[in-house]
């Protein structure tokens, strides 16, 4: 490991966020390296400072016992008579509708937009990498992962395993992308990662892949059947639109 | 909502009081107004109580909170500015922090408090449910809805400056 990785490292590692090997690597290197080692020290002093030296502000007395008779209240409220609320729920859904329509208009996407996005997907893929989170599930059977976003995610991402034509899955992952939580299903070429990010789109038709580059990554992104997809690795461009093509096949 | 459920919801929610205030306490700045966030958040959360099934509430309540206060802070402090270490800033190189003095710096309470209270609240938040709440940073992230790789670059600048605030001797004559 080279002091630029173990900078990049090393909040996870004081976090306990890392995997064993990585924290053996990091180990090995502060005790080769003074300069790291005193960045670390100063790290753990730091936290310690905040850990035993701020305030854990506790509630006053009579909060809890206040808060319970207000939920008592707001439970009756909400137990009246249920011919009034019926009206208002009819009201609720009118409202709702038009909060959607307008949202739907404010929301299509500018391409300023995009740039941001493509940012986060970078951002995200390269710690998944780093850490000890490149996936939640770790398994390379399709009926295992999908079923697992069940309750995690209000949407069932289609999950595919293309380990025949060279992308084997290697698990999922929850993260989050466009303030939303998202799927992200990780494939495997060679030694390469691929982070396949999957939620529902904002404007639902479907669109041709398009590409850009970022930080040496190779970013493709599309929407199709009502989903927007984004790809991330540092494979290339030409064998990632092979594992975009599959997953459009399914 | 039927009794059952509201005894469901005392059972499960209530237990993360103290969570709920020191978070929503360290957000608003004082006592008067972190009570009334946690009792907005506490009559919000009950009413999303049916969409919740089961995973950890103490996350899922101070996501609650953690947007009440936002709410809570847009219409009280339009004036203050909020982005001062912005997540593109380059961290600020600490090597110059002693241990020595961060050491002294720790065993005044005060100085720490202010140290963290000079953090815009967007890095405040997150060393408040790391250090204190002891949350990783897949919970933090869940939290305030932003990438993990988020939670961990703030983290960085947040320590990066509190390093630096505490390293100084006279803190209190700096920001006076």
């Amino acid at each position: 490991m080279i002091c630029r990785e173990v900078q990049e490292l090393i909040h996870g590692y004081v976090d306990g966020e890392l995997d064993l090997v990585r924290n053996l690597e990091m180990e090995r290197h502060f005790h080769e390296c003074p300069a790291c080692s005193g960045a670390h020290e100063r790290l753990r002093t730091v936290q310690s400072a905040i850990t035993t030296g701020a305030p854990y502000f506790r509630p006053p007395s009579g909060l809890e016992s206040r808060l319970r008779s207000r939920l008592r209240e707001a439970a009756e409220v909400d137990a009246d008579p249920p011919r009034a609320r019926h009206t208002w729920q009819w009201v609720g859904i009118a409202a709702a509708v038009l909060i959607a329509a307008l949202t739907i208009t404010v929301t299509t996407r500018h391409p300023a937009g995009v740039e941001l996005l493509a940012q986060d997907v970078v951002a995200s893929h390269v710690r998944s990498l780093m850490a000890a989170h490149l996936t939640d599930v770790p398994s390379t059977d399709q009926h295992t992962i999908k079923p697992w976003f069940n309750g995690k995610l209000d949407f069932s991402p289609s999950v595919g395993n293309f380990a025949g034509q060279g992308f084997p899955l290697t698990g999922g992952r929850l993260d989050y992308l466009d303030n939303r939580p998202v799927a992200a299903l990780v494939y495997r070429r060679r030694q390469h990662i691929i982070n396949l990010f999957v939620w529902p789109a904002r404007n639902q038709s479907d669109s041709t892949v398009r590409q850009t580059e970022l930080q040496g990554y190779h970013l493709l992104y599309w929407t199709k059947a009502g989903m927007t997809y984004w790809a991330a690795s540092d494979l290339n461009p030409a064998e990632l639109q092979e594992l975009v093509s599959l997953v459009n096949g399914l | 909502m039927q009794k059952p459920e509201l005894t469901r919801f005392e059972q499960t929610v209530l237990p993360h009081l103290d969570a709920a205030y020191n978070l929503a306490r360290w957000l608003t700045g004082n006592e008067h107004d972190a009570e009334d966030v946690v009792q907005e958040s506490y009559l919000r959360a009950v009413k999303f109580f049916r969409g919740f099934h089961g995973e950890s509430a103490r996350p899922w309540l101070l996501a609650i909170v953690r947007n009440t206060c936002y709410t809570w802070l847009r219409r009280n402090r339009m004036d203050e500015p909020t982005t001062e270490l912005d997540d593109s800033t380059q961290v600020i190189d600490p090597s110059s922090a002693n241990p020595e003095s961060i050491l002294l710096a720790a065993a005044r309470t005060e100085l720490v408090r202010q140290a963290l209270e000079a953090l815009p609240p967007g890095f405040r938040e997150i060393v408040i449910l790391r250090e204190l709440e002891g949350m990783s940073y897949k919970e933090i992230a869940d939290i305030a809805s932003i990438p993990v790789g988020t939670v961990m670059s703030r983290l960085a600048r947040a320590r990066a400056r509190l390093q630096k605030l505490l390293s100084e001797p006279d803190l209190t004559e700096a920001r006076a």
